[in-house]
């Protein structure tokens, strides 16, 4: 059994694995539950300043037959009143001293607020607060939330009034609505936070009502933006996160990230991971099904650690985050072709449509050795689809259509060429970058043939 | 010889369509699974090369009307093929998932789409504009209908003659009901009529209208008439009480299905029944029998189980239904007391050299005689060939069938025909009468249009 606990930042989890603030966490009741089936920790959902809420709240988007491939959502932080919260964010902390709870707070942008909420939180016993700088509606447009998340220097500032006072971490949750993470997750820094968390959710309408016009969710005949969220999201929150790795002060002050955004099975978890996360937040997922997806977070997390070795989890966190890097510094002599396994082959052919019209026309339907034309062809043989390996350009779409299993496999082939980086064509031949007579001419010098 | 014993609730549950229809749910998630390959194979196996992945693809975004046309624009039959296809051998059986997971279920989605547009009552297909030509149709059968939809989308004035009280041919009288519901054919009737088809039942051809009627009467005529009845075995005891063949057997419960399965109960079955023959009809009889209660029910069949007929898939199907086999069993005579069947009288056989069609010949094992107890017997040994139509139109004919050449023309250039009555050679399915009559009506159109080169095979 790999050791799953992390130390985040000084807050201590039994697993990654914590409750993102929302409404999985919005009572002692469902953490208090939570945590009997597992759960590292949790961020209360966010409590803050007098709010109502309305209905309806979510929308779904389903595809392929998937429900929930995302959901967005329209709902506030927690219409409950402080009092409540505080008092069961502190009955759940006294029952649970070896789990995470994390407040997760929003207030009126008053110092004097600020402090009042920091010191009442801390008097709970919380691990740590979450200031939510990224809920994108509703109260974006009271000057919280995204409003602060937005502006660099609201972040500090707001940032700076908590930490002067608190005596326990603050995590500050960016919003990924900014065109570069970077510069909030920066001034969250300057403002002395502890720790950074994201993403929160991102601006979305998520659908139309076809058969009476009514966006979703629908409020009384009317709808607007919302906090989308679940698996679609994942890729956005991994180029964030990403993005906010490379944030040099983050590593000089040793500031962890919990990474959250579309986390549903322990494989998205474990990418979350690699590229950087120390904690790892999640909402959709138990809003679809359930507390109970712990066992297998924790279980599958643990059984892929065992087996690459690992004895803990700390010992992944960031291992792939090297390799994020930029297109200038990528190598253009590496050069990999589609190779099609024709045992495997059954032949739905989807593989030559896409290359034939949707990428670079480099896979040919072949009967006998000799290529054949689909819309005239009419004998007997089924064609089988063939790389064309000297017009391959390597993109991997043939292999990302195959729905079988390895059938298709990206293969490594040298170029023939020396390594060499745009970055450094620039450098070094900027007339290339510049002037297509140039560029024909280092062509034709290395041999790069394009069709 | 009484009715069935059988409560109505578990006739109901007995004659209701083998396989359920999907849920929408259900319908969507398996068109999801299509992986909607270029060039799909399905399309090919399909002798009416519906563009199944197509069709598919629209289920999965809602747009079941449009998966609907997609189907009927090749296949008017789409209903009925959904249900009585042996998709197996066909479309499922060429899907490129079978050979690692599990094909789409074909079938079952198309029986969606169809149950859609029929039971929203959908006519995509308007009467076209006259074009001032009359075509005659003999039989209102899948081949014969696809004919007259065809051409009355061109605007033909088309007649379509049936002999029966009802239309629609085997769909009606001869699929059963598990398979088909006679509902499900009616309907396609109304569909093709909707289109501007006219259909006249209880009219037979050289009794309530004769052949030259037709041919003087009509710029051209198709003939899809199918079959005839159950022929005569010729052995002493055929006109004993409990004799009876199959086709009329399974014709009744249609009937009763139609009328309320209350009628099922009206129907003679016995107790231990023998159907002799081992073909698809053979089976449908034998699994009636069964689900009308009877104890036991054996096919006797003279050849073994390597030359049956019957699809591989029936033949586990019919396994299961609980009913007996007696292979290489010829029967030689019905023995009855009172004018009633009480035994078969059989010979055993044994497997002689291959024959002109590629079956195993059989020879009586000489002394062989026992005697097959049971008190009803069902014949299912094949149709008569269409011997009066072929002397009305005095056509040429190929092994007894109707002899056409590629564009389904006959001997007389003015009558093509199609469906099981030309089916000399091939196996005779729904779905190849359909794919006739979208031929013929292509071909009557070439010769009947002005411009026409060289006849085309329908696509």
């Amino acid at each position: 059994m790999a050791d799953l606990s992390i130390n985040f930042a000084g807050i201590k989890s039994p697993n990654p694995f914590w409750l993102a603030s929302a409404p999985p966490s919005n009572s002692a009741y469902q953490v208090n539950k939570a945590f009997e089936k597992g759960w590292g920790g949790a961020v209360w959902k966010t409590i803050g300043t007098p709010v109502l809420n309305i209905s309806s709240r979510y929308g779904g988007w389903e595809f392929n037959g998937q429900k929930l491939m995302a959901i967005n959502n329209i709902e506030l932080i927690s219409d409950r009143p402080l009092e409540v919260n505080l008092r069961e964010i502190a009955e759940v902390k006294k029952l649970w001293p070896d789990r995470a709870v994390i407040a997760s707070a929003m207030f009126e942008s008053d110092p004097k607020v600020w402090k009042d909420a920091v010191l009442r939180i801390q008097d709970t016993g919380a691990d740590a607060i979450e200031l939510n700088y990224g809920c994108p509606h509703g109260m974006s447009e009271r000057g919280m939330g995204s409003a602060v998340g937005q502006v660099p220097e609201y972040c500090t500032m707001i940032t700076e009034w908590v930490t002067s006072v608190a005596s326990i971490p603050i995590i500050v949750k960016l919003t990924p609505n900014i065109s570069d993470i970077k510069k909030p997750a920066q001034a969250a820094i300057d403002g002395k936070a502890n720790a950074l968390s994201l993403i929160n959710t991102i601006n979305s309408v998520i659908g139309v009502d076809l058969e009476n016009f009514q966006l979703k969710p629908n409020v009384g005949g009317k709808g607007g933006h919302g906090g989308y969220a679940g698996p679609a999201v994942k890729p956005i929150a991994l180029s964030m996160l990403s993005e906010v790795m490379q944030v040099q002060d983050l590593h000089a002050k040793n500031i962890p990230i919990s990474g959250m955004g579309g986390i549903q099975t322990w494989k998205d978890a474990a990418e979350f991971l690699l590229l950087g996360a120390t904690s790892l937040q999640v909402c959709t997922a138990v809003m679809h099904y359930g507390f109970r997806i712990i066992e297998d977070l924790t279980d599958g997390l643990n059984n892929w650690l065992e087996e690459k070795g690992a004895s803990s989890v700390s010992e992944i966190i960031g291992a792939a985050a090297p390799k994020y890097s930029a297109f200038n510094n990528f190598d253009l002599s590496y050069k990999v072709i589609a190779e099609i396994d024709d045992s495997k082959c059954i032949n739905c052919n989807l593989c030559y449509i896409a290359c034939d019209e949707g990428a670079h026309q480099s896979i040919d339907l072949m009967v006998d050795g000799a290529k054949i034309n689909p819309d005239t062809y009419s004998g007997s043989v089924k064609a089988k689809p063939v790389v064309n390996t000297e017009r391959c350009v390597g993109c991997n779409l043939c292999s990302l259509v195959c729905p079988v299993d390895s059938c298709i496999s990206m293969v490594e082939v040298p170029s023939g060429r020396d390594s060499i980086t745009w970055g450094e064509i620039s450098a070094k031949m900027p007339e290339i970058t510049t002037n297509w007579e140039e560029m024909k001419k280092y062509r034709d010098k290395v041999g790069i043939d394009i069709h | 010889m009484d009715g069935t014993r059988l409560a109505l609730a578990e006739l109901q549950e007995q004659f209701t369509e083998l396989k359920p229809p999907f849920s929408g749910r259900e319908a969507k998630i398996e068109a999801m699974r299509c992986l909607y390959c270029f060039d799909a194979p399905c399309i090919t196996a399909c002798p009416t090369h519906i563009d199944i992945p197509t069709f598919i693809r629209k289920i999965s975004t809602d747009n079941t009307t449009g998966a609907a046309v997609t189907i009927l624009e090749a296949n008017l039959m789409g209903a009925t093929c959904s249900r009585v296809c042996p998709v197996e051998e066909l479309c499922e059986g060429a899907c490129v998932l079978g050979s690692d997971h599990k094909p789409i279920e074909i079938g079952r989605l198309q029986r969606f789409a169809m149950d859609h547009i029929y039971s929203k009552k959908i006519q995509p297909f308007k009467p076209a504009a006259k074009n001032g030509k009359k075509i005659a149709v003999v039989g209102a059968g899948p081949a014969g209908l696809t004919c007259a939809g065809e051409l009355a989308k061109l605007g033909y004035d088309v007649t379509v003659f049936e002999r029966n009280t009802l239309p629609g041919g085997l769909s009606t009288y001869g699929i059963v009901v598990m398979r088909e519901p006679i509902r499900v054919s009616l309907e396609e009737v109304e569909f093709i009529k909707k289109m501007g088809v006219t259909v006249k039942t209880q009219t037979e051809i050289g009794k309530d209208i004769q052949a030259e009627t037709l041919l003087k009467d009509f710029d051209a005529v198709f003939i899809g008439a199918g079959m005839g009845k159950v022929p005569d075995m010729q052995i002493p005891g055929e006109d004993l009480q409990g004799v009876t063949e199959a086709l009329s057997f399974i014709a009744e419960t249609k009937l009763a299905e139609k009328d309320g399965l209350e009628q099922l109960k009206k129907i003679p079955i016995s107790n231990h029944v023998a159907v002799i023959g081992a073909g698809n009809t053979a089976i449908d009889a034998a699994t009636i029998a069964k689900r009308l209660g009877a104890e036991r029910v054996t096919i006797v069949y003279r050849r073994s189980d390597k030359e049956m007929t019957a699809y591989e898939f029936e033949y586990e199907f019919i396994k299961n239904e609980g009913v007996e086999f007696r292979f290489l069993t010829q029967p030689v005579e019905v023995i009855g007391e009172n004018g009633k069947v009480t035994g078969l009288k059989c010979v055993k056989m044994k497997l002689g050299q291959a024959g002109a069609d590629g079956r195993r010949q059989v020879e009586a094992v000489p002394g062989s005689e026992w005697i097959l107890e049971c008190d009803q017997v069902i014949k299912a040994i094949g149709q008569e060939k269409p011997a009066g139509l072929v002397k009305a139109f005095g056509l040429d004919t190929d092994k007894g069938y109707i002899k056409v050449d590629n564009t389904l023309k006959t001997s007389n250039s003015k009558v093509y025909a199609g469906g099981d009555c030309i089916r000399s050679k091939g196996e005779a399915m729904t779905v190849t009468a359909t794919q006739d009559g979208k031929i013929a009506a292509k071909s009557i159109h070439h010769i009947l249009s002005e411009n026409h080169a060289t006849p085309k095979e329908a696509k």
